[in-house]
């Protein structure tokens, strides 16, 4: 099973197909050349045993990363602007998701990659109200990664300019680490959460660019400190943005379709006054 | 929990690289570990013994090296060390810093036969 990127792991799904081993080797016939020439062990140099050192300083998540550039080449190939939607589980990410995509289906193309343990009831939330969506189930893992995302993206074939909104396993911890070749990552924190969380989870607001601040028609009700909330979302990561937003009742909502728009126009290059090419200097 | 994993990228990376430096076996690892690198040391130590089993670092050996984080201070342009996100500047007290580095996990070097 390839670590990296799932393939060969029955665990983890695309729609409900196993994600399958592809090109990577795995080989493991490995070369064991028992010649035994020498008869006394010790005359391998410089170790008793023969043992050598060897210097590799290979970053461990460059697989991951290598297949993020990929997809945000792909991304940017096709003016789209990627999101990677990550929060806790209950923070209402998915409601968020589908009351976006009813207010702007109309207005531009829209494709949702979903991520979850198990179940595609998050994909069918949101093909019924007709956008197309992909459910990535992993299984076991924690995270989605930048391999199952581009096969996802295979799957979503969205092929013009639009937003591919990637909704990721719900969990603070993990998808921080994990690049999927996306514009920004987007943190959804809730007011019925506690408001010192980007201090208890720093890694995952230290990530992102935006936090949406959800549920907040039920802070009449709470104890939840939005300026505490902020400040410590804002001492963790210094340049984070936020926007205070209801799912539910629409609150604050069109300061976060302003965001999209703009980062759209953004993600776009072939909407601006020259087209930049990628490989320019060939 | 993610570190199980990262263990299978690094048994993946040493079985690439052993046709390139020639060893059939990988008796000891040395990672360099950033204290911002999502990592957990004591995990990842549990899940490379469980991924390794069978492959060419069976019985291998995993030492963690701690790499240095640090970060720049907007206010003061101090430059400093850190152990982790949302630590302000020791000289001004300001939260507002830019993490520069910590974010570092590889494989620096490894012992083979």
């Amino acid at each position: 099973m390839c670590g990296v990127c799932g393939c060969g792991n029955a665990q983890k799904t695309l729609d409900g197909k196993v994600l399958d081993g592809h090109d990577h080797t795995h080989d493991h016939a490995h070369d064991h050349q028992h010649h035994h020439g020498h008869t006394d062990g010790h005359s391998h140099a410089p170790g008793l045993d023969g043992a050598r050192m060897v210097q590799i300083e290979m970053d461990i998540m460059s697989k991951n990363d290598g297949y993020a550039a990929q997809n945000r080449v792909r991304f940017m190939e096709s003016g789209q602007l990627a999101l990677n939607l990550v929060s806790s589980p209950g923070s209402g990410k998915t409601s968020l998701l589908v009351r976006t995509l009813e207010d702007l289906k109309d207005e531009m193309a829209l494709g949702v990659i979903e991520g979850d343990q198990h179940t595609a009831n998050d994909a069918d939330r949101i093909r019924a109200t007709g956008v197309s969506a992909v459910q990535l189930n992993t299984g076991k893992g924690c995270h989605l990664d930048a391999h199952m995302v581009g096969h996802a993206m295979d799957e979503l074939a969205l092929d013009k300019s639009g937003i591919v909104f990637i909704e990721n396993v719900g969990n603070l911890v993990c998808p921080a680490g994990f690049d999927l070749g996306e514009a920004h990552k987007v943190v959804v924190l809730s007011v019925t959460e506690g408001e010192d969380k980007p201090l208890k989870y720093p890694d995952m607001f230290a990530a992102s660019d935006l936090m949406l601040l959800n549920k907040v028609d039920l802070l009449p009700y709470l104890d939840f400190d939005v300026n505490a909330a902020i400040a410590n979302a804002q001492r963790i990561n210094p340049g984070i943005r936020v926007l205070q937003v209801s799912a539910r009742t629409g609150e604050g909502m069109e300061g976060w379709y302003t965001f999209l728009r703009s980062a759209l126009v953004l993600a776009d290059v072939s909407q601006g006054p020259s087209t930049p090419t990628l490989h320019a200097a060939e | 929990m993610h570190e199980m994993s990262l263990c299978e990228a690094i048994v993946q990376t040493l079985e690439e690289q052993a046709s390139t430096h020639a060893y059939t076996k990988v008796k000891r690892v040395r990672l360099s570990v950033g204290p911002l690198s999502c990592v957990e040391p004591e995990a990842l130590k549990f899940s490379f013994d469980a991924c390794t089993r069978g492959t060419l670092a069976d019985g291998a050996s995993l030492e963690i090296l701690q790499a240095e984080g640090s970060a720049w201070c907007f206010g003061c342009s101090e430059t400093f060390p850190i152990t982790g996100h949302g630590q302000p500047c020791p000289r001004c007290g300001s939260h507002l810093v830019h993490v520069t580095s910590g974010d570092e996990f590889k494989i620096k070097d490894m012992e083979v036969v």
